[in-house]
């Protein structure tokens, strides 16, 4: 039998704990599905207050037309096209992420050369430096080296991560000095201790930080509004901008709020398909 | 399988020297134990012979060859750690066969070995497990089994019962002992129990503050110590050494009493008397005087703990485990002329009679 937890212990304090849980589902989940209803309807009834709050019978002609070229004839560009946009810039943000972290992190914990400490706190004081303070000339770069436009120029400026580079640096700093002793003598040099032993331990730290970083650049959108001008380029959050900067009854809101669905839905799916991976890497200690 | 050779190894660590300069030959074969008191260097010996630790000076061979610039995996050595080191995502058997995958040994060839320590260490059953699902002995074979699997020139352990029971550690001892004799592994072994030592070893490196003070076979170690401290650190319980003041045949001890004993030379002596070397005296016979403050009894025997009399200086006596003997007590204890032990009593050394 397992222990009540204490808060069941009194029913009047659980009611009220329940109360301000659901509140607070209710205000988080609201709005979201509020843009799902939306996504149901026809621009007229979108229009004409009050929204329902129910889903509407237009869910298949509004999905079917944003996906069969709608998105194209406002933004200049398929939805098909910024959701491929988006994937790239997010799986390179995520994975680019994670293999620059893991090999900075991997120089940090287990070389010993000159100059160690200071790199490390090089890395660290980058923390103070995100995108936004050194936009310019980080802009700058991009230009001189050709790649506004381009994935590349979407992708690299976001993906050194400090964050990242200290989840690793603390994760291998709690890997006994033995086990690699071990991997010497067994003559594991430091690719193969890599490869074979530190990469499987971290899988599911690995796992954490994707979904982080998933997330992150998925939503970037200041970056991308810089370093991009043609709408071939777009990523989804960019596009959803340009579509509603049109007069409120010119803009087809129901093909945008069909464009915010699936802007939230990636994100939700990687969270929901590596929940069980991602909690194990945030709180697992096992060694 | 090799020889070892130590030609005056040193270790310092910015400047601070740790390890003293240490020469000796392990012969092929041969299982050495290095055993002292926590904080001797014996583990930092033991890891410069591995390549984990550089040498500062001197020079480490292992079959004939000179390996002081060596990495680990090129010195043909295998090493079990305290805490096992086992990898965590591996099964059982992966964690063997790792060395061997490594060194791109055939496959068939590998699993042949992994299949034969798995044998003679009675894995089998566990092969396909991970280690978190084994208990702290399992581990501790599989370790083993992971180091013998390479068929080394030499083998390494650093303290490998010390993380078990007091039961599975003298299983453990049995078993690693039995080992040897069947591989006849050239073996070096660091540990801070002397038990495991005296037991497991062909010579014994008895080291303190760096300095090899000792390397000799177990029974002469415990027999003539080469100096105060591996007297004192041999032996359980541990050798009563107090200052006498020696002359003609004739040792003043500290409570005034006079004891005739072949003394070595006149003056200011250290003389050590081991607990199972003293016997109660015949009515009139010239002996020890102590008096006693406790009594253990572990049945078999009994040990006395009391002081000389007239003196603060301590004294242990085994007694027979039938002894009626108490606390206030007076006993008068005869050495055995056979086995006394005399040291210098500013070097510390033996003094040979």
């Amino acid at each position: 039998m397992a222990e009540p937890s204490p808060l069941a212990a009194r029913g009047a304090g659980r009611l009220l704990a329940h109360f301000w849980m659901v509140l607070g589902v209710i205000v988080v989940a609201f709005p979201v599905y509020y843009v799902f209803v939306a996504s149901t309807h026809s621009v007229q009834t979108i229009l004409r207050p009050p929204l329902p709050l129910l889903p509407g019978p237009e869910a298949a002609r509004n999905y079917s037309d944003a996906f069969s070229g709608g998105i194209s004839r406002i933004g200049g560009v398929s939805l098909w096209r910024l959701l491929a946009n988006t994937t790239i810039v997010a799986m390179g943000i995520a994975l680019g992420k994670i293999a620059i972290s893991m090999a900075s992190a991997y120089a940090i914990v287990f070389f010993r050369f000159p100059l160690r400490m200071a790199c490390f706190w090089l890395i660290f004081i980058t923390l103070m430096l995100p995108v936004e303070v050194r936009i310019q000339p980080t802009y700058k770069v991009m230009v001189d080296l050709g790649l506004i436009d381009t994935y590349p120029g979407l992708i690299l400026p976001l993906i050194a991560s400090a964050t990242a580079t200290l989840l690793f640096r603390q994760f291998f700093m709690t890997i006994p000095d033995e086990l690699l002793e071990a991997a010497r003598v067994d003559g594991a040099g430091p690719w193969r201790f890599f490869k074979d032993i530190l990469w499987p331990l971290s899988l599911t730290n690995v796992a954490a930080i994707f979904v982080i970083q998933f997330i992150y650049g998925w939503t970037q959108y200041l970056w991308p509004l810089l370093v991009t001008n043609s709408n071939e380029m777009n990523t989804i959050v960019i596009a959803l901008k340009k579509m509603i900067s049109f007069a409120d009854a010119d803009t087809p809101w129901n093909l945008v709020m069909v464009t915010s669905v699936l802007a939230i839905l990636p994100p939700i799916l990687v969270v929901v398909l590596m929940q069980r991976w991602f909690v194990k890497g945030l709180v697992e200690t096992e060694k | 399988m090799a020889r070892i050779l130590l030609n005056d190894v040193r270790k310092s660590y910015a400047g601070n020297q740790v390890i003293h300069g240490i020469t000796m030959e392990i012969a092929d074969g041969e299982f050495v134990v290095i055993v002292g008191p926590s904080g001797c260097g014996k583990s930092t010996l033991l890891r410069m012979v591995a390549g984990l630790e550089a040498i500062s000076a001197g020079t480490v061979e292992i079959g004939g060859k000179v390996v002081n610039d060596l990495e680990p995996r090129q010195r043909d050595i295998a090493m079990v750690f305290q805490n096992y080191a086992l990898y965590p995502h591996m099964s059982v058997r992966e964690n063997m066969a790792y060395g061997l995958k490594i060194a791109k040994l055939p496959k068939t060839e590998i699993e042949a070995r992994v299949a034969k320590a798995a044998t003679m260490l009675e894995l089998e059953p566990y092969l396909d497990r991970k280690p978190r699902a084994l208990s702290g002995g399992q581990r501790q074979r599989v370790a083993m089994g992971r180091a013998l699997v390479r068929e080394p020139a030499a083998l390494l352990l650093d303290e490998p019962l010390s993380n078990l029971d007091a039961k599975l550690r003298v299983q453990m001892r049995l078993q690693i002992k039995e080992m040897h004799l069947r591989t006849g592994q050239t073996t070096l072994y660091v540990t801070h129990d002397q038990v495991e030592a005296m037991t497991l070893a062909d010579r014994l490196i008895v080291m303190n503050k760096g300095v090899a003070e000792q390397i000799a076979t177990p029974l002469e170690v415990y027999e003539r110590p080469a100096s105060e401290f591996v007297a004192g650190f041999i032996g359980s319980p541990a050798m009563n050494i107090f200052t006498v003041d020696a002359a003609d045949g004739r040792v003043t001890l500290p409570g005034g009493a006079v004891l005739p004993l072949p003394v070595p030379r006149g003056g200011d002596l250290r003389l050590g008397l081991r607990p199972e070397h003293l016997r109660t005296a015949q009515p009139g016979e010239a002996a020890i005087p102590v008096v006693l403050r406790s009594v253990e009894r572990l049945g078999a025997d009994a040990f006395g703990y009391g002081m000389i009399e007239g003196s603060e200086v301590p004294m242990v006596l085994r007694l027979p485990g039938t002894s009626q003997l108490s606390r206030g007590d007076r006993v008068e204890a005869v050495p055995d002329p056979a086995h006394l032990h005399f040291f210098d009593p500013v070097s510390g050394r033996r003094i040979e009679g």
